[in-house]
């Protein structure tokens, strides 16, 4: 046990900081939820892309600067003290571009990444369909194998960016006579395909951070096909691992965000507080620490040839219940003017984005697999209390 | 950057735990109840034939030269089994505390024989001033005792003993009372106040990783028990408001963990950080270790709320510990000063402060 950054790592910290510092706009973009915005933050993974910033665990020859995981964590920890915006290709990056690594062909390395790592190619994600939400393995929307295609047909919905997103990967049923978690496989499509109506759906703040996806005989090349046929359910719960375990929500959002709220307290704190505050306050930074302390033990594991057990399941419930607190108690120091959404310089100098993200800390405990189903794993997997 | 134990720290946990887990059972721990002293003096010979008394004591004093961070797992264990010996506290706190006097140049012969006695397998029972009793103090040869700043060392004889009942009958506490005389002091004002800061952070970590191990063995129980009994058919460890009860506490423990690592690490190089690590990880163990009495009281139905069912072995435990080397209050207000100090270092990139020793030290 070391806690100390080698000399290379300290460098490498400078190098972040300084390219963030000379590149991160002045002024914050706007929501990538709308089409203005969008397009900004695609310039965004543009502009990281020409640094070779894009993902900084990838290879070189992908765009990537071949970094290992405490690495990625050193570069988060700068992106997010840096103020820089938010990943509006999070799907491709960090979801589907692990995969890829993983299970991908060279010749779909080659297609995809280099694509996703310059943000021309920005991923929205197909898992859940009307009647497959928390129980994924009912999907139904089926793939049927004709010639070298696939012919997709049937519904997604809850697709994050799919409203202005160029691709959409999921999981689609490719035997028909399957059930269950058999007979699924992961297939990647272009949202400009015919055949495919993206329907937007507006979130609780009123933007169309997700949408359904309807797909009418949507015809896509087998080469599209990512993993073996049937192999679709293993591949996405590597997926899911992923996304839970380590990558979706880095320690380093939450730290920023603890420290803002000790700012914001220590700026509120000659006036009359609710008494709980100052314990949430406490426990808010404390928990963005112990997230960023486990990641640390998680990726030294991994760099030493270890694996993620079934104890990753805990990050979850962790970090958005912790993301919640955070906003919770961000609402309760604003007072009576945490209710104005703000518009004009002076208000948001004032209020922050903090009802922004108080709302979408709601979204936390519900995404990427709902608490109370991560807390059936924990009981099942990790524990091994009885499924029935 | 590693944070990873070494193979050698593990294998040493390993051997601990084969040991303590085998020697500490629920049945024994009720014998020591019923005995004059509470104590398992063949177990205690035990580890001091395995060398944990010595583990922290430097090699030119005739001990293994280790650190906190390599006997942390081994702390987590004594909680895991709910070890009713003080082994913990003579391992991490009073023989690091009796080895800080020598290392100063301070006290007298005593020091070197109290060393000696505890390496033996003694009991040298350290009275910090924010203990308002000490555990097995009945049994104890020597006392590092406190008073205002000062720090003071008597042989048994000296003090003078009033026993409580503790909640947790695995525990022998007492009041104990001196003369704080000259003869009897190691050190007096800033360096007595240094000597007691850092032996509170010891023994608050020390405490913080016996409770995450009692809130594991706690869980343990918990998911054997609703898996053995049977209601409407089933287990009821199969219902899922009975799973999210433990899921929670599980959430809790695996959180806790990083932070006493990371606090064993600090608060051996980075005093400058200490209260912080140290603070963090007490409050985040008790919270885990609190959560864990309540809810696996809950899932054990009836049977938790009987004199029979050996949980209440870890749960009146955890009672105990989640406030002996500061409670919730005063570990909690040390983060406080510390985050709301003007200079504080705060933020994503600094959770290791700068990084390098003489940085952190500095902070």
């Amino acid at each position: 046990m070391d806690l100390r950054y080698t000399d290379e790592q300290v460098a490498f910290r400078g190098e972040v900081r300084a390219w963030l510092e000379a590149n991160v706009p002045q002024k914050a973009l706007p929501s990538f939820d709308t089409a203005e915005g969008f397009e900004a933050h695609r310039e965004w993974e543009r502009t990281l892309a020409q640094g070779n910033w894009g993902m900084v665990t990838w290879p070189e020859a992908f765009g990537g600067r071949g970094c290992d995981l405490l690495e990625w964590l050193i570069f988060e920890e700068e992106y997010y003290r840096a103020g820089a915006p938010l990943r509006v290709n999070q799907n491709g990056i960090f979801l589907l571009g692990p995969t890829l690594m993983e299970y991908g062909t060279e010749a779909q390395k080659a297609r995809f990444i280099p694509a996703m790592a310059k943000g021309d190619e920005i991923w929205a994600q197909g898992w859940s369909e009307p009647n497959a939400g928390s129980d994924m393995a009912a999907i139904r929307c089926r793939a049927v194998k004709d010639g070298d295609d696939f012919v997709i047909s049937g519904q997604k919905i809850w697709s994050t960016r799919a409203v202005y997103a160029d691709w959409v990967f999921g999981l689609f049923r490719t035997d028909p006579d399957s059930e269950r978690h058999h007979g699924l496989s992961k297939i990647l499509v272009p949202l400009d395909a015919q055949g495919i109506t993206v329907r937007p759906i507006p979130q609780l703040n009123g933007l169309p951070g997700f949408a359904e996806i309807f797909f009418d005989e949507v015809r896509v090349p087998a080469f599209n096909l990512l993993g073996g046929e049937g192999e679709g359910w293993r591949i996405a719960m590597a997926t899911a691992g992923f996304e839970r375990g380590l990558m979706l929500r880095s320690p380093a959002r939450f730290q920023q965000a603890a420290k803002r709220l000790v700012e914001l307290y220590r700026s509120r704190s000659n006036e009359v507080l609710d008494p709980t505050i100052e314990d949430a306050v406490l426990r808010c930074y404390m928990d963005a620490e112990a997230y960023a302390l486990s990641t640390y033990q998680t990726a030294s594991l991994l760099c030493a040839g270890g694996s993620i057990g079934p104890e990753a399941s805990c990050n979850k419930i962790f970090w958005s219940e912790l993301d919640l607190l955070i906003h919770e108690t961000a609402m309760k120091l604003l007072g009576a003017r945490a209710e104005i959404e703000p518009q004009t310089v002076q208000e948001f100098a004032d209020l922050g984005t903090w009802l922004d993200g108080f709302m979408f800390a709601q979204s936390g405990p519900i995404y990427a697999g709902t608490n109370e189903i991560q807390r059936n794993i924990i009981a099942e997997r990790m524990l091994g209390m009885p499924r029935k | 950057m590693d944070f990873t134990f070494t193979e050698d720290q593990q294998m040493f946990a390993e051997a601990a735990r084969s040991v303590l887990t085998a020697e500490v059972t629920a049945d024994r721990i009720r014998d020591r109840w019923s005995t004059p002293s509470g104590l398992d003096l063949p177990l205690l010979h035990q580890m001091q034939e395995l060398g944990l008394p010595r583990m922290l004591v430097p090699e030119s004093l005739g001990g293994l030269g280790l650190g906190q961070a390599d006997f942390i797992m081994m702390a987590q264990t004594c909680g895991y089994v709910a070890c009713p010996e003080p082994i913990a506290e003579q391992v991490m706190v009073t023989a690091p505390l009796l080895v800080d006097v020598l290392d100063r140049g301070l006290g007298h012969g005593a020091v070197q024989t109290a060393l000696d006695a505890l390496q033996g397998g003694a009991l040298v029972a350290t009275g910090h001033p924010i203990n308002p009793f000490i555990n097995f103090a009945e049994q104890a040869e020597w006392f590092l005792l406190g008073h205002g700043e000062g720090l003071y060392l008597l042989p048994a004889s000296e003090v003078t003993m009033k026993p409580c009942k503790s909640v947790d009958p695995s525990r022998r506490i007492a009041e104990v009372s001196f003369e704080a005389s000259d003869a009897h002091c190691l050190a007096k004002g800033e360096s007595g106040a240094a000597l007691w800061r850092s032996t509170l952070n010891r023994g608050a970590l020390g405490t913080a990783a016996q409770l995450v191990g009692l809130a594991q063995a706690m869980i343990d129980q918990s998911v054997k028990y609703t898996t053995d009994r049977e209601q409407f058919g089933k287990a009821v460890g199969a219902n899922q408001a009975v799973k999210h009860l433990l899921a929670d506490v599980a959430v809790q423990i695996e959180y806790a963990k990083p932070v006493i690592y990371r606090a064993a690490y600090t608060a051996a190089i980075s005093p400058g950080r200490a209260d912080f690590a140290v603070s963090h990880a007490k409050v985040a163990a008790a919270r885990a270790a609190l959560l864990a009495t309540r809810h696996c009281i809950q899932v054990h139905g009836a049977m938790g709320y009987t004199w029979e069912c050996d949980l209440q072995i870890w749960v009146k435990r955890a009672w105990a510990l989640a406030r002996e080397w500061g409670d919730e209050g005063f570990h909690k207000n040390r983060i406080h000063e510390w985050l709301l100090r003007p200079n504080a270092l705060l933020g994503p990139d600094l959770t290791f402060g700068r990084g390098s020793i003489t940085d952190t030290v500095a902070a």
